[in-house]
């Protein structure tokens, strides 16, 4: 990243060259101080816009939203009746809203964890200099491109008990019982905690599936420009020095590669916990809310039962886990950014 | 590297086989008849491949894809526009605030949107715009601010500071640069912005099925959910469906897919 000049505010039109010949009526000095006071005033002034868009969308709206979840607005008809953080509590006592942060904590870690090890898996296999790495290339990203509405209507076929993978596993001559995939309401490890069993959800598996599918060309496009960026000479160096190449990848190329790991895993993560059309074009809630999400609940709650202060506080929760996760991030690349 | 070529090359054709997957599975259902497109025959070729399922989506969803190009044609130009403006601000001048201002824009785009919802449906309900495409056009226009204001302000900090300064001491003036020496030098950042912008707009769900509540006015990807949802279910019209959903932004990957790319890693912030 390029240094930014550090332009000060702009002196275009500054007392100059005519000043020198004749003396300048003051009609036209008067006219230089407005056109100088424009120009100072214009990169503000055209900006501002977007500025107060952003300010009313973004920060009122959110202002709104957390003052919403703060009243007994839980009907069609607006209540700004102020109860505190009763809607909060009553959320944390619902089953449905348990059996989603669990669904969002599982889901978001198997997810990362697909994402990166495919995305890595295919960008090592890109840098060995292979034929036709083009090809390779715009075939494993090209998902990326497509609405997850699409991905979750093909993956929901494919996945689907009566047919898709099932026929091909009875095709090899599986004889055994067969997955449910996404019907399934068994919770793997399933410790009883409350109303809901805290485990890994059997049905979130294929959906885990579908995401990874989807967003590992992203990793993969972000560890291949990594792998790119480090010098050949490094690992000459290594190869020198008598080490096997498992070692230089161990030693040298992982070590450089933290950073992109923690870029992907931020970026990917903010998907992840805010993630709703993909389950809704795949699988719904789910047999017992096994792929219900914060995201789903959220839209449901309000925009079909009109609880709209139960959907803002859970809107607000959503914003709470995201910010917690973006903020620093945020911090982190824009510091190092002004240090290079 | 010894570890055998072939090895790496059957390991590529896995990942590809992976990928490539469900679109076969789309179009190989997309050109069956409703007759064969059932659970048994999933993997069968069509006997008698046609295009009968294509015309029938196409048929249903086309007034949805009409509205989902009257959206996302407009909504990108002047989104585009906008994120080239902030960005030539953002990176060329600095005034007081200009270094809280950058990160506090960005943060609206990394943002949950359940969290500005329902303030933005009470908001447009208040203005006339709620369930119409002018409604979602000011809504992805607003809320693309943050993702082309980085675009472009990433874009203008790498034109090398000379230019603008000659600039200046020709005597030209803030929008004079702008429109006599960024703009001509923009076209890479205008793909850049566009592509993304056209992408995120066409596949977007949320917004779609929130803001457009009248089955006339919504964009593609709600009916073709819809369409998913129903209670009589032609897998063939479905895949055929999703396929035609899926075309225009697959057609903008194939063919511009490196700009595709640089949009796509300037979300992770990096440039």
């Amino acid at each position: 990243m390029e240094e930014r000049p550090l332009d000060p505010a702009p002196t275009i039109g500054a007392p100059g060259v005519a000043e020198r010949a004749v003396p300048v009526p003051r009609w036209l000095q008067a006219m230089r101080e407005i056109r100088h006071r424009l120009e100072s005033g214009l990169p503000v002034l055209l900006i501002t816009p977007s500025v107060i868009a952003v300010l009313i969308f973004v920060y009122g709206f959110i202002g709104w939203t957390v003052y919403i979840s703060m009243t007994r607005w839980n009907d069609v008809l607006p209540d700004y009746t102020f109860v505190g953080l009763r809607n909060y509590i009553g959320l944390f006592q619902t089953p449905r809203f348990q059996a989603d942060i669990r669904n969002v904590v599982v889901f978001t870690t198997l997810f990362l964890l697909g994402a990166i090890v495919v995305g890595f898996f295919a960008a090592l296999l890109l840098d060995q200099r292979v034929k036709g790495e083009t090809f390779f290339r715009s075939v494993f990203l090209f998902p990326m491109a497509i609405s997850f509405i699409v991905t979750g209507i093909a993956w929901q076929w494919l996945f689907n008990p009566q047919t898709g993978i099932n026929l091909l596993l009875k095709y090899a001559g599986y004889t055994g019982p067969l997955p449910r995939w996404f019907t399934d309401p068994t919770i793997m490890f399933g410790v009883k905690a409350g109303a809901i069993q805290v485990g890994i959800p059997v049905a979130l598996i294929p959906v885990v599936i579908a995401a990874t599918w989807q967003l590992s060309g992203f990793t993969m496009a972000m560890y291949l420009a990594g792998l790119r960026g480090i010098p050949e000479e490094l690992r000459e160096a290594a190869r020198v020095d008598g080490a096997s190449e498992w070692q230089i990848y161990r030693h040298v190329v992982l070590p450089l590669l933290r950073p992109v790991t923690l870029s992907a895993l931020i970026v990917l993560g903010h998907i992840s916990l805010k993630i709703f059309d993909l389950t809704v074009a795949m699988t719904g809630s789910g047999p017992g809310f096994a792929t219900d999400m914060p995201a789903y609940f959220m839209f449901e709650t309000t925009f079909r039962g009109n609880h709209f202060a139960q959907g803002a506080a859970i809107a607000t929760l959503m914003l709470l886990l995201v910010a917690a996760l973006i903020i620093p991030y945020l911090r982190y690349s824009l510091s190092r950014e002004t240090e290079l | 590297m010894k570890v055998g070529r072939a090895w790496i090359y059957m390991a590529l054709l896995v990942l590809t086989v992976f990928y490539l997957l469900p679109v076969y599975v789309l179009l190989l259902t997309g050109l069956k008849s409703f007759a064969e497109a059932d659970l048994t025959r999933m993997w069968n070729w069509p006997t008698q491949p046609s295009l009968a399922a294509f015309a029938k989506a196409w048929e249903k969803l086309s007034p949805n894809f009409m509205n989902s190009v009257y959206l996302v044609i407009p909504a990108t130009l002047i989104s585009s526009f906008i994120g080239s403006i902030n960005g030539y601000i953002l990176a060329r001048w600095r005034f007081r605030g200009s270094e809280i201002l950058f990160p506090a824009i960005l943060f609206g785009m990394f943002i949950p949107y359940q969290s500005i919802l329902i303030p933005l449906v009470r908001f447009l309900q208040f203005v006339g715009l709620y369930g119409s495409i002018p409604g979602l056009i000011l809504v992805h226009v607003v809320y693309g601010i943050p993702i082309t204001s980085l675009i472009f302000r990433n874009y203008y900090a790498s034109i090398p500071g000379e230019l603008v300064e000659a600039a200046k001491i020709d005597g030209a003036s803030l929008l004079g640069i702008y429109r006599w020496v960024m703009l001509p030098l923009s076209q890479p950042g205008f793909a850049v912005v566009a592509i993304w912008q056209f992408t995120q707009i066409w596949n977007d769900f949320l917004f779609a099925v929130t803001v457009t509540n009248k089955p006339a006015q919504q964009p593609i990807t709600v009916a073709l959910q819809n369409l998913a949802g129903s209670q009589i279910v032609e897998w063939n019209v479905q895949m055929a469906g999703a396929l035609l959903a899926a075309l225009p932004t697959l057609l903008v990957y194939i063919f511009l897919g490196r700009f595709f790319l640089r949009g796509l890693l300037a979300g992770a912030l990096k440039g």
